[in-house]
């Protein structure tokens, strides 16, 4: 359960993988319901409806924004994305997570960073200089893994490459609960959210 | 330390020839936290002008100074890395300078037709009705993916009105307008009142804009 297999996710709207006050108090039971249930959801509702009557219809919500975004629809590209960024999203996190991982990913971090500071250290620039709405990411780019950041509904996998941790800085994300503060959110994010098995199981696929 | 080093910069700066640093300021707001109540609450503003706006206008500095720094080095790659910082800080001090004018209190909100006869009759040729014309306005700035701004605009070569939207912090001079009235739609404008509801926003902010200052705008755009 801590690996989405095959990332067949379609465009639907799954439910959160924990309760809407799981991850009290860093996100709160408001944030996550406005962000699922509105933000999410309508993404997934438009998304949808473009598909609806069309090829995409019947194939991954991967598939669906890779397309989208070769054939330079940009409005499907939006929503599409962000439901796929939105289901990811959720998965990156859970109660009690945050700290360092451990084994394989821990190694391979620190063989492509240097040190698991220097991931981190990057992982927050990227978090706090998504200038607008955006995403941070962690990413394996064929050979190793990198840090990007993106903006808008932007996705690495546009650039060939497989995300395996995902943070969204849309101040929708941390508003309620940080205003201003994008970067206690981000720290949050670190020390106490990220879900390093998931993170984990993700590379452990990619790297087979 | 920080004070050192700025010394040391502005020194630099001067031995080379490099122009005198300017340094921007946060504009006051023009009326008290609350004046916009019920539309856009004081939390809104106290966050928006005294955290957001006062930030944009720290990192422009800061920008600006490492800008300096880098021209009395000759050091262009440097200065082109800095493009994007002062453009997006710059741009953010810009667009919400001349938003803080463009809202008052509800009570001081006048109709266009009382604050320029011209600017009303022009916006009447060109969509109709007043109604019409915030229609549409609403209708694109919602449409602003992520994070942006919708402005009505003056072309002064066609001498004319424009609907348009900016992503980011892009000014609206980056599409060769001139800004009469600009509306924030990135999340921080609204959301702690409004929340995902973008559109209820829109409908709402019309009954804070001040039409008497747009009218200025349009009256130097346009002489």
């Amino acid at each position: 359960e801590d690996s989405l297999s095959a990332h067949n996710m379609g465009i639907d709207l799954p439910p959160l993988p924990y309760a809407y006050d799981a991850l009290e108090p860093k996100i709160s039971k408001q944030t996550l319901t406005v962000h699922h249930d509105k933000h999410h959801a309508k993404y997934v509702t438009v998304a949808k409806g473009m598909i609806d009557g069309t090829d995409l219809a019947a194939k991954e919500c991967k598939e669906i924004l890779l397309e989208a975004h070769k054939a330079g629809n940009a409005g499907l590209f939006n929503n599409a994305a962000q439901a796929w960024n939105h289901e990811f999203y959720w998965n990156c996190m859970k109660p009690g997570g945050g700290g360092k991982p451990t084994g394989d990913l821990l190694a391979q971090i620190e063989k492509d960073f240097g040190s698991f500071e220097e991931f981190t250290k990057q992982f927050d620039t990227a978090g706090q200089t998504a200038f607008g709405s955006g995403w941070a990411w962690l990413s394996w780019d064929g050979s190793k893994l990198v840090v990007d950041k993106t903006i808008g509904a932007g996705n690495p996998m546009t650039d060939g490459k497989t995300p395996v941790l995902t943070m969204d800085v849309w101040e929708h994300a941390y508003y309620l609960d940080y205003q201003n503060l994008r970067p206690d959110y981000i720290k949050a994010f670190l020390d106490s959210l990220v879900n390093w098995d998931f993170v984990a199981a993700e590379l452990a696929k990619v790297k087979k | 330390m920080l004070r050192q080093s700025l010394r040391s910069v502005r020194s630099v700066a001067k031995a080379h020839g490099a122009r005198a640093m300017s340094s921007y300021t946060l504009p006051p707001l023009p009326y008290e936290l609350g004046a916009l109540e019920p539309v856009v609450n004081t939390e809104i503003m106290t966050l928006h002008h005294g955290k957001h706006h006062a930030t944009y206008v720290a990192n422009l500095n800061a920008a600006m100074e490492k800008y300096a720094e880098a021209e009395a080095k000759k050091d262009v790659a440097a200065m082109i890395a800095l493009q994007g910082a002062i453009k997006f800080n710059g741009g953010g001090h810009v667009n919400h300078s001349i938003f803080w004018t463009n809202l008052c209190a509800p009570k001081d909100v006048v109709a266009p037709a009382e604050a320029s006869p011209e600017l009303a009759k022009m916006i009447d040729a060109q969509w109709g009705s007043l109604d019409a014309f915030k229609t549409e306005f609403n209708t694109k700035t919602a449409a602003v993916q992520g994070s942006g701004w919708g402005w009505l605009g003056y072309d002064k070569a066609a001498k004319k009105l424009a609907i348009a939207t900016c992503a980011n912090q892009d000014p609206l001079s980056t599409t060769g307008l001139t800004p009469l009235l600009g509306i924030d739609v990135w999340e921080h404008a609204y959301y702690l009142q409004y929340k995902n509801v973008r559109p209820e926003y829109l409908k709402q902010v019309w009954q804070v804009v001040n039409w008497k200052n747009v009218a200025e705008r349009f009256k130097a755009a346009s002489a």
